[in-house]
């Protein structure tokens, strides 16, 4: 008899046990549809290699594991694919997640299977590689992938390999009936994962309250190397750190892995799977899920494909769903609550508990902790509850971290105990997840910030070798110009004509500008205008061009043409602006250097010396003359407008300045009168 | 030796006193040399802090500079990305006082991620320019997608798209993402008891 540890803390809730009891393993049939999640297990979700349509084979590999923590998946049962797409699937938010939808024939036809193996003389490697591909995941809850579990490091050695057959959650009894019925491949399987990891000892660990499952393990392992570990009953001994501590008196160290301490730890469920895949071949495609609570007129426990509804499995079961307050996945200590019964099966569900509100009440509100410190009492990874919950709830989670946050198993014995029923469990979860949240949040952070440095980085560097170009440039220039200046100067240096004429057009405008600054001003409007309308033709065509092809641009060319237009409708209105405000200065001096406006310029001197020795009333006359060109000219203008089709805003413009001529010229009329008379 | 110390104690004090002076000077001297910290290392730890959005809300260009500026005596409630939390680490690190975002700055958001219109999308790159972490891909006269993996949501991309085909979604909840939620403690009447509870409620 090898001695028995015990663990801090723990609780013995009422067990509940016997009523699945009854009966043998029922197998649950087949629905007529199977919903596969893709992600049953930790790690990343399952890769679809099948089609919707597609007809599958039982056994066939439906989705592949993309990576090494990962798990493949295979059709339960021969059928077609009808859907790849999100469904509900059992999981405490009620989200859902992406399924693989198999419409079941009923024929059963199996899909080729890989050869069985002889364990005995294979590698280990071979057997990992088949555990791999067969899709097995833990199945006590949790869910990791085996064989990742089973890989040990190189170079670490194993003491003790420890079959977990304690189930210490009330009510569920899927690995007391398996073991009871299928003790032989139990053992078998212990053999196998023992060729695997090689332990110094195999143990069975299994509470007492299981004698009958005791007695048939004892009787199959008999004659081989493996030990069935009896001990006594106590929630959670069923953890596979505390039954660690039970079987070796060795603690898992904070953050660390059993591996660490030379253990590894499999479930007994988890052992068949594997035992099936390397003695027949067959993966991971259905499991032995218990249904209990006192709506089932029938609890009991079945072997259900994965991805039956759990509505199909409660209908056997003979479900009362007025009697059933709420449907939970997994037991009543760390189970969660299903948002509806369709949700399928998958390789974790151990339970399916249909209680009625008396068997499991709603807890009462919760109340003011009165630090009784019966939590810290029964917490079975001997932390501090009291002070988690304060912390979470203050949100300290640096604090909370600090006191072994991540070593909560989250058992819900300190929920169990607490007189004041608080959530404790709730809250360690949410402060866990907060933890992760901030973490990844600063993760996301630091890779942005590499980002953002390197694109900084890559700016500065652009900007320098356009700099060095431009440098370059520059340096060949003047080179040229000093070759060209040596080879003499009968070669014209292009450069050096083309800042003459530079210099000699500044000249001529500053001249233009000298004698009158509107002219150059006006020159300047009027050029903004011209180039503007150039513009905007051209835009147009282009637009009509991309309108006729059918191109996808044709709006961005619109608002480019509204753009154009509205701008040169600004240069025009500046232009009828400063020609409004400044006319005469306008007609009396041209600023073109040219012969004609030198010309002008003397006629304009001429004539107002001419004016000055002239009496008011023939300055008057004159102006009137003046005044009638000036408007002959603008109704000149303004036909010519109307004729060319100019824009209105432009017709407007000038229909103005001949309205006001008019006017000026009836003044004008009106003065030559005045002077006449007088 | 010993009978001069002796004949000259206040002599051999002053010299033994100004030699460790000597000795240390030079060590500290080398050390100070030796061991130079590169650039402000409270600013590095301040950058650590802000969320790394790069979105400018907070009136400098980038994370960075902002840091910078906080260590210079600028307020820590400038980023609305980092939200109270970090504000709280901020004044936790720099032993400020905690205060309320500044609302001049912008509000608190769920986080977003850009996504863009590809049908609209004219292939202008002009959003390319404008992203601080190259979270854009594409060419000129080409498609452009957002890479949502990197993207910050600083929607820096939004305003100078041409055709406004950039919109900034808030990040879905997924099953990765999903967790439980702190217990809502203002619904318990945790600080009455038991029995007074079902006539309040």
């Amino acid at each position: 008899m090898r001695k028995i540890f015990d663990f801090h803390g723990g609780i013995h809730p009422e067990e509940n046990k016997h009523q699945s009891l009854r009966t043998p393993i029922r197998c649950a049939g087949i629905p007529a549809q199977l919903v596969l999640p893709l992600a049953q297990h930790i790690g990343a979700p399952a890769r679809p290699v099948v089609e919707v349509g597609e007809r599958v084979l039982k056994g066939q590999m439906i989705a592949e594991g993309p990576s090494v923590v990962s798990a493949a998946l295979h059709a339960p049962t021969s059928g077609t694919i009808t859907a790849i797409e999100s469904r509900q699937v059992a999981h405490p938010s009620g989200f859902s997640a992406p399924c693989i939808v198999i419409a079941t024939d009923g024929e059963e036809r199996w899909a080729p299977l890989p050869p069985p193996l002889d364990f005995q003389h294979e590698e280990p490697s071979v057997l990992l590689e088949r555990i791999r591909a067969s899709g097995i995941a833990g199945m006590g809850g949790a869910g990791f992938p085996a064989a990742v579990k089973l890989g040990v490091k190189p170079g670490t050695h194993i003491d003790t390999l420890i079959i977990n057959g304690t189930e210490c959650e009330p009510y569920i009894t899927a690995d007391d009936i398996l073991m009871r019925e299928h003790a032989g491949q139990i053992i078998r399987g212990a053999q196998m994962l023992a060729h695997i990891v090689q332990p110094g000892e195999t143990l069975i660990g299994v509470e007492d309250n299981k004698p009958e499952a005791i007695d048939a393990l004892r009787q199959a392992a008999a004659g081989s190397a493996v030990e069935i570990a009896v001990f006594p009953t106590k929630y959670p001994s069923g953890g596979e750190k505390q039954l660690i501590e039970i079987l070796t008196g060795k603690q898992v160290p904070s953050g660390g892995l059993p591996a660490d301490i030379g253990v590894v730890c499999q479930n007994v469920g988890t052992t068949v799977a594997i035992c099936e895949a390397v003695d027949k071949g067959v993966p991971l495609i259905s499991r032995i899920t218990t249904l209990t609570g006192e709506s089932l007129a029938e609890p009991q426990n079945f072997r259900v494909l994965l991805g039956t509804p759990m509505s199909h499995l409660l209908e056997l079961a003979g479900y009362d769903s007025s009697r059933n307050r709420r449907l939970v996945m997994g037991g009543p200590m760390m189970g969660f609550t299903v948002p509806n019964p369709g949700v399928p099966v998958v390789k974790t569900t151990n339970c399916i508990l249909a209680p009625t509100e008396s068997e499991l009440p709603s807890p009462p509100p919760a109340q003011a902790c009165i630090r009784c410190g019966m939590c810290a009492e029964a917490c079975p990874a001997s932390l501090l509850p009291q002070q988690l919950y304060w912390f979470a709830r203050g949100r300290e989670f640096e604090k909370a971290e600090q006191h072994h946050l991540f070593d909560c198993i989250e058992c819900g014995a300190c929920s169990y105990v607490c007189p004041s029923s608080i959530p404790l469990v709730q809250y360690y979860r949410a402060a866990k997840a907060e933890v992760m949240q901030l973490r990844r949040d600063a993760e996301k952070a630091e890779h942005s910030r590499l980002r953002f440095e390197a694109r900084q980085e890559r700016l500065a560097r652009e900007e320098e070798e356009k700099e060095a170009r431009r440098a370059a440039r520059k340096k060949a220039a003047e080179e040229k110009a000093r070759l060209a200046a040596q080879s003499g100067a009968s070669e014209e240096d292009p450069i050096q004509a083309a800042i003459e004429r530079a210099k000699a057009k500044k000249a001529a405008q500053a001249a233009g500008a000298a004698s009158g600054e509107g002219p150059g001003e006006q020159e300047k409007l009027e050029k903004a205008v011209a180039t503007t309308r150039e513009r905007l033709e051209k835009a147009t065509a282009k637009l009509e061009a991309a309108r006729t092809e059918g191109a996808d641009h044709v709006a961005a060319l619109e608002t480019g043409v509204e753009k154009t237009r509205a701008k040169l409708a600004a240069a025009e209105q500046a232009l009828s602006q400063y020609l409004e405000a400044n006319p005469p200065v306008a007609e009396k001096s041209a600023p073109e250097p040219t012969d004609a406006a030198q010309a002008a310029i003397q006629k304009a001197m001429a004539a107002r010396a001419a004016a000055a020795s002239k009496s008011p009333l023939e300055k008057a006359r004159d102006d009137l003359q003046k005044l009638e060109v000036r408007l002959l000219k603008s109704e000149a203008r303004l036909a010519e407008g109307r004729a060319a089709g100019e824009e209105e805003k432009i017709i407007i413009a000038l229909e103005s300045t001949v309205e006001r001529l008019h006017e000026k010229v009836a003044a004008a009329r009106a003065d030559v009168a005045k002077q006449e008379a007088g | 030796m010993y009978e001069l110390i002796a004949q000259y104690p206040l002599l051999a004090a002053l010299v033994a006193l100004v030699g460790l002076g000597l000795v240390f000077g030079a060590l500290l001297g080398f050390a100070a040399v030796r061991f130079r910290a590169e650039g402000n290392p409270i600013v590095d730890q301040v950058n650590a802090i802000l969320p790394q959005t790069q979105c400018g809300q907070c009136g400098y260009p980038g994370c960075r500079p902002y840091a910078e500026a906080i260590v210079g005596g600028d307020e820590i409630n400038k980023c609305p990305p980092g939200g109270q939390a970090g504000i709280e680490a901020l004044a936790d690190l720099l032993d400020r006082e905690v205060i309320p975002l500044d609302a001049e700055h912008g509000e608190e958001k769920v986080p977003q991620v850009a996504y863009i219109r590809e049908e609209d999308c004219i292939g202008c790159t002009k959003c390319i320019q404008a992203c601080p972490v190259d979270a854009i891909l594409g060419a000129a006269k080409q498609m452009h997608t957002v890479i949502a993996g990197e993207c910050t949501g600083c929607d820096l991309c939004v305003e100078p798209c041409p055709v406004d085909c950039i919109i900034m979604i808030p990040e879905e909840q997924s099953l990765q993402t999903w967790h439980w939620q702190l217990p809502d403690t203002s619904r318990h009447h945790a600080d009455i008891i038991a029995t007074d509870a079902g006539e309040a409620a």
